[in-house]
């Protein structure tokens, strides 16, 4: 018997707002979403057109270490007003993704804020990041300024738009690499 | 006339006469305890003390009043403006120091103990609390001081000071009674005969009356220069010379510093003080009980963003509105044994609550009256309903808060899942017994709390099978548990989730709180 259930409308359905960055930094593809709760906390995470979830690619390793000197391991807030975490503007790289096919990508934070937390649990089970990209496999959670927690998103396209990208994306065809 | 003076003030009285001190004031000094003294007009007292000085010949050691005098061995006495013996009741014969105490302002109360202890003054402060509609049957008075009167009692305490000690070395500065205490002891009595009221030194019906005298504020400002310590700017006082910081200072002065700063004695004012606004308060009353909540859009306080409201009503104004006009109280503050989102309806017993009502006017309300009350609140509206509504002390109220965090509390949640389910796939949950759960601060109030991992317990669950994708989890955790993102895992910020243990995305989409286990308020017999 077919299951004709529809479900409700989900968690990120009732609480955030999705917003897409596509093809960061000039990059094919490398499309990032960025969940936005009506508290204005964000959840970084991969697009689902985002390469790494393709083709189905496996993960070989994650690091949040972005540079000698600056790990995002080592963030720590503390109060209410989250004093001491690193404050990120839109370029700023949260982790590098190594694939087993040895394509590597960087995932970048897409919106300025201050890192409240990274994803530890995708380190030990890096397939997290490809069965649930959305949900227990998301990259940061960042918190906008209170000013600015509007004026983050104007560079991101919304839902709408991101489809619009994906869907002529296959149809016209791919440079090929 | 009574006024329980020994032979030994008269020295210390006549100083005070000179420096210009009003008839209250002298009593004052001169440590007369006893009430009734206080209550006589300014011009007995005056005329009394007089009297008092006329009759001392120098020899005699008796008490004024007619009491025994124990002891005292005859004084060395008074080399300076002894008195004329034989002038008696002429008061103009007392030569250079007494017109001054008769007309001027006195240099010690700047008049509060001459023109604010009558009938007159009686009668107007009582207006003023007539016209606040209190229900009471007895006050307090509260008295507020300039506090340069602390500076000026300083003065005039060095100006008798050598006397007061030939009188008797154990007397001291705090032995005087207070401008605070002679006030009210002459003037409490007649406020409470006009109102009607019993007048106590504690009560929860507080009349508070004050005094300025402006032309004097500048006596202080010398002890910032000399004891800037005692001075520190507070962020909500209006000016650092408050008493506490005077008094203060004026311990830790030497007196040769304070002379050298300050006339002793003080200089006579030219004006006698004002009056202040009379103000009354009464102390808050608790009001606890317990709270249903059937409305899924109805938050427990005002939500509020970005100051603008963005639902309609709240259980605390729906509980609260109809207490506040009942008490004639001012405002109100609401707590309750933990609360629930806005979506989420609390059943059962309901929630423990206490309210505390600011500045009642009313107070008194008796069981009929508490439950006619209640039903009031239950009828105002269908989205909740209160039981056990009683009034509590304040002490009683922390009772709700105690252990609250081990408390149990009980859930029944919706619960959707994505993998078709069957009643035997709901078995596993009924076997899991005080499930140990990490918890990192919700996302959803991460914005407003620390973040943090906090290990809670979820005692036991049960379940009600609906249909291939819904059942009714019932839940018994302790309490602080954030039973939504049990359910969902909140990106996987809790774990185990249901989610996990049930190895399928789930959901929730309703939440009721069953029952909050705290044994406070008690429950009141229908
Ligand atoms: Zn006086």
């Amino acid at each position: 018997m077919a299951e004709t259930h529809e479900r409700s409308p989900s968690v990120i359905d009732r609480y955030y707002t999705r917003w897409y960055k596509t093809d960061m930094k000039g990059r094919s593809c490398e499309d990032h979403c960025i969940l936005q709760h009506s508290n204005r906390i964000c959840i970084i995470t991969l697009a689902e057109s985002h390469p790494i979830l393709q083709q189905g690619r496996k993960i070989k390793s994650i690091d949040y270490r972005i540079s000698d000197g600056c790990s995002r391991l080592n963030n720590k807030v503390s109060g209410k007003s989250k004093r001491g975490g690193q404050f990120l503007t839109e370029f700023a790289p949260l982790c590098r993704i190594m694939c087993t096919d040895d394509t590597e990508y960087t995932i970048f934070s897409c919106i300025r804020g201050r890192l409240l937390e990274v994803n530890e649990d995708i380190l030990k089970r890096p397939d997290l990041l490809l069965e649930k990209p959305s949900t227990d496999g998301y990259i940061a959670v960042i918190l906008p300024k209170l000013e600015e927690s509007k004026t983050i998103t104007k560079d991101l396209l919304t839902r709408e738009q991101y489809e619009d990208v994906v869907s002529k994306r296959s149809t016209q065809p791919q440079e090929s690499l | 006339m009574m006024l329980s003076l020994k032979d030994k003030d008269r020295p210390v009285i006549r100083k005070l006469l000179a420096a210009g001190c009003c008839g209250r004031c002298i009593l004052r000094f001169c440590c007369v305890g006893k009430y009734s003294s206080y209550q006589q007009s300014c011009e007995d007292i005056h005329k009394a003390l007089l009297a008092f000085l006329s009759e001392d010949d120098g020899e005699q050691s008796h008490d004024a009043s007619g009491e025994a005098e124990m002891g005292d061995p005859p004084c060395k006495k008074m080399k300076l403006d002894s008195p004329q013996p034989s002038s008696g009741e002429n008061a103009s014969a007392e030569g250079v120091s007494e017109p001054k105490a008769q007309s001027g302002v006195c240099v010690a109360c700047v008049g509060v103990l001459q023109h604010f202890c009558d009938q007159s003054y009686a009668k107007q402060v009582s207006e003023v609390v007539r016209k606040g509609e209190y229900q009471f049957d007895s006050l307090m008075l509260a008295v507020s001081l300039p506090a340069q009167l602390s500076v000026r009692e300083h003065s005039c305490w060095l100006h008798i000071k050598k006397e007061v000690k030939e009188k008797s070395m154990c007397l001291d500065k705090e032995d005087m009674v207070q401008v605070k205490d002679a006030f009210k002891w002459a003037v409490q009595g007649l406020v409470g005969k006009e109102l009607g009221a019993s007048v106590l030194t504690n009560s929860a019906f507080e009349v508070s009356v004050g005094f300025a005298h402006p032309e004097t504020d500048g006596d202080c400002h010398f002890l910032a220069t000399e004891c800037p310590d005692c001075f520190k700017p507070t962020k909500n006082k209006a000016s650092v010379f408050t008493r506490m910081a005077v008094v203060k200072a004026l311990e830790k002065i030497s007196d040769t510093k304070f002379l050298r700063h300050y006339p002793c004695p003080p200089v006579s004012p030219s004006s006698q003080c004002t009056p202040l606004e009379t103000t009354c308060l009464r102390a808050s009353v608790f009001i606890a009980g317990r709270y249903n909540k059937f409305s899924r859009e109805l938050p427990q306080t005002p939500w509020v963003i970005d100051g603008e409201r963005r639902m309609e009503g709240s259980v605390e104004e729906l509980i609260a509105n109809p207490l506040l006009s009942a008490f004639k109280a001012d405002g109100f503050n609401f707590c309750s044994s933990g609360r629930e989102d806005v979506d989420v309806r609390t059943l059962g017993n309901g929630r423990p609550f206490a309210i505390e009502l600011l500045n009642p006017h009313r107070a008194k309300f008796n069981k009929a009256e508490m439950r006619q009350l209640q039903e009031t609140i239950n009828t105002s509206s269908d989205k909740i309903r209160v039981r056990d509504l009683q009034i509590v002390t304040r002490e009683a109220t922390s009772r709700m808060k105690v252990g609250e965090e081990e408390k149990t509390k009980s859930y029944s949640a919706l619960i959707w899942t994505q993998k078709p389910i069957t009643p035997a796939d709901l078995d596993f949950l009924e076997n899991i017994k005080e499930l140990k759960i990490d918890q990192k601060t919700p996302l959803r109030v991460l914005h407003r709390r620390p973040l943090a991992i906090r290990q809670r317990l979820i005692h036991s669950m049960s379940t009600s099978y609906l249909d291939t994708h819904h059942f009714t989890l019932q839940l018994r955790t302790q309490a602080g548990t954030y039973i939504k993102e049990f359910v969902h895992g909140d990106f996987g910020r809790t774990k185990p989730n249901l989610g996990a243990l049930m190895e399928t995305e789930v959901d929730i989409l309703e939440l009721d709180v069953e029952s909050v286990d705290v044994d406070w308020p008690p429950a009141v017999p229908e």
